[in-house]
């Protein structure tokens, strides 16, 4: 009825009562805080700040809880509410060399300076339900001091290998003036590899695991090694202006993955190591995995010499495809807008396809007699 | 390893003004200067995240954001109804946050913001219509990467569009568009209208109001003037043509207004009403009859 599409001012306001109920669940059942949240869900909160771009755990709970558990949707309120506030100032690089490690790994040497530390990982788990869990019960076994962790600096392995020029060195500290803030800037393409790298933190976890995986099954051809991954708790440093040197203004928790892939070399380059790199905040090693091996199949142009003529071999490699649709805001957006009403565009190729339909004959269908089919040929 | 969660903080404090920051809002008047500068030009720009989802406007939001002041008075159409859900939560967006009348009559308003349609009553000097737009290179569809699509546009060369055109009359015998025609404009740059009804093209073309478009998402901006030509591509031997109907408004008896169709049985009954919904009003208003036959 045509009523039906009236009175849409009530209907989104009952909308709005009726998700907060269902958001609240039966009453009798106490409400989620925020603090349960962030302390026991907190792989969730770490891919929502990460994808969020803005590191607040509290803020993360929020969205999380106010989005009823859907990560994208929390993601986009942390994003909506991210654009409000003022930028300060850029922090100087994180120096990850410097992190409290609670894990660190090597998949490429068996020991290395700093140690291997398995650290807090399902990875070795039986996955099999734990049904204790299904009872609120008595906190976990308390994990015995372990001797010997150094509490020295810990190495990056690129670094070790660097050394020797197997693997390539790292680029240089970037001047943080010429570091273009993907959010105050339109990307243009070709984007630079920091700007690539900012798209990715940003991108959609699922995608970004999707593209890698396609790397690791032929399509595009990187063959990699995780040479290196860790997790733990950085400072951050700001060089305010009127002080001339950097100060600490904080921590926090990232996971960084650098893998290296074997690399033929050019002209004017010997074979040697080259390598992606991953960076996400919090528990996200599936991410900042993934990110590295994306990463490294996007620097297939600037590793084959710059040839501006050659096209991407695979999906992964194609920086416009990638970053154009790597962020999972923007996609969600896109794709759910199809539930808006194109009444208007709908009519248009109805109009349109009645027309077609009389032109080619078509008789004996329902819409033949339709409206709009006997429309006579001239039209002004 | 989250600790140190704070017990609580304020998170509800006031924006600014129509939302956006005056640093955003100045960004993207910037932008819209130089898209009035170069008709039909897709300037990119810094789009923020709005509070609703890309895809729902938010190009259209940000225009809009950075242009309105507390003597506009706004009307918000979607599909050509003032009453369409997401027409009333951009109406109410804007009535919250810039404090400002609300119309849904076309004569009384100064700002417009559209989804797929330009009102039935002609624009006059002095007016705004601000257009969402989803997808802003009107050669996506011929080809996808924006690295080659800008080189096409930089060099004027839309002789694919063209050919596509013409497919469309080898294959049907007519162009196959009907919503969403490229134009020319001023001549010189090939431009989506949005996905307005070719119904309406006619109108874009001289209007004394401003016209500017916004992708939020792609992260464009385009421009209109007032009163600059603006072509729907077509072919000497088959001109353009608009949609017409052989049935009226049933509400107001209109015969040269854009219909929407609704089906009002399961037997193929249906009825036609017009999709501007202050078009019909007005002419209700004024006595006009379609001859209403609804139950």
């Amino acid at each position: 009825m045509y009523v039906a599409v009236k009175g849409g001012e009530r209907a989104i306001g009952n909308a709005h009562r009726l998700y907060a109920e269902a958001r609240r669940g039966d009453p009798a059942v106490p409400e989620l805080t925020l603090e349960q949240i962030g302390q026991q869900l907190s792989h969730a909160v770490d891919r929502v700040m990460t994808e969020g771009g803005l590191y607040d755990p509290f803020l993360a709970a929020l969205a999380i809880k106010q989005a009823r558990g859907d990560l994208v949707e929390a993601i986009f309120l942390l994003r909506a509410y991210r654009t409000t506030l003022p930028r300060f100032g850029a922090a100087r690089p994180l120096e990850t060399d410097a992190m409290a490690v609670s894990r660190r790994i090597s998949a490429t040497f068996k020991d290395l300076p700093g140690g291997q530390m398995l650290g807090p990982t399902a990875d070795y788990s039986h996955r099999l339900l734990d049904f204790a869990l299904a009872e609120t019960g008595l906190p976990p076994e308390p994990v015995p001091p372990v001797a010997g962790v150094s509490e020295s600096s810990c190495p990056r392995v690129t670094g070790l290998l660097a050394a020797t020029g197997l693997v390539e060195a790292p680029p240089p500290d970037s001047d943080e003036a010429d570091t273009t803030d993907l959010t105050r800037t339109p990307l243009a393409l070709p984007a630079g590899r920091a700007l690539r790298l900012q798209a990715l933190a940003r991108g959609d976890e699922g995608f970004l695991l999707a593209l890698g995986y396609s790397t690791q099954r032929g399509f595009g051809t990187t063959h990699p090694f995780a040479a290196e991954i860790r997790m733990g708790s950085v400072e951050i440093e700001l060089e305010a202006e009127e002080l001339g040197f950097p100060v600490v203004i904080g921590e926090i928790a990232v996971t960084e993955c650098q893998m290296i892939n074997q690399f033929q070399g050019t002209a004017d380059q010997p074979p040697q190591f080259t390598s992606g790199y991953g960076l996400a905040f919090g528990e996200a090693e599936r991410k900042a995995m993934a990110m590295a091996l994306v990463d490294r199949a996007l620097r297939w142009r600037e590793l084959s010499g710059g040839d501006d003529a050659r096209t991407p071999a695979a999906p992964a490699e194609d920086e416009e495809f990638v970053l154009a649709h790597a962020d999972a805001v923007e996609a969600s957006g896109f794709v759910q807008h199809l539930k808006l009403p194109h009444y208007v565009d709908f009519q248009a190729e109805l109009e349109l396809l009645r027309r077609l339909r009389a032109d080619a004959g078509a008789v004996g269908c329902a819409d033949g007699r339709a409206a709009g089919a006997e429309a006579p040929e001239s039209v002004p | 390893m989250i600790d140190g969660l704070p017990a609580s903080r304020t998170v509800g404090h006031g924006y600014t003004y129509a939302y956006l920051d005056e640093q955003t809002k100045r960004m993207i008047r910037r932008a819209v200067l130089k898209a009035v500068a170069v008709p039909g030009y897709q300037v990119p720009f810094a789009s923020r995240e709005m509070p609703m989802p890309y895809g729902w406007g938010t190009g259209g939001i940000q225009l809009t954001a950075s242009l309105i002041g507390p003597s506009d008075v706004l009307k918000v159409i979607d599909q050509g109804a003032d009453d369409t859900t997401n027409a009333v939560s951009i109406r109410q967006f804007f009535a919250r946050t810039a404090h400002v009348q609300t119309t849904t009559r076309t004569a009384e308003s100064t700002l417009i913001q559209t989804r797929h349609r330009i009102p039935e009553q002609p624009l006059r000097a002095g007016q705004i219509i601000v257009y969402q737009v989803p997808i802003p290179e009107p050669l996506r569809w011929l080809e996808p990467r924006e690295t080659e699509s800008r080189r096409l546009h930089a060099l004027q060369d839309y002789g694919g569009m063209y050919v596509k055109l013409y497919e469309d009359i080898a294959r049907y015998g007519r162009i196959a568009t009907a919503y969403d025609y490229p134009v020319l404009v001023n001549g010189r740059y090939l431009m989506s209208p949005s996905p307005i009804p070719k119904f309406d093209n006619p109108k874009l073309d001289r209007m004394p109001a401003l016209q500017l478009f916004g992708a939020g998402r792609e992260k464009r901006i385009y421009a209109v003037p007032p009163h600059t030509r603006v072509e729907s591509l077509a072919f000497d031997d088959h001109p353009f043509q608009v949609q017409k109907w052989d049935q009226t408004c049933v509400l107001c008896g209109a015969g040269d207004s854009y219909l929407d169709e609704v089906i009002t049985d399961d037997a193929g009954g249906r009825w036609f009403v017009c999709s501007d919904t202050d078009h019909c009003t007005r002419r209700r208003d004024g006595g006009a009859d379609g001859g209403d036959r609804r139950p």
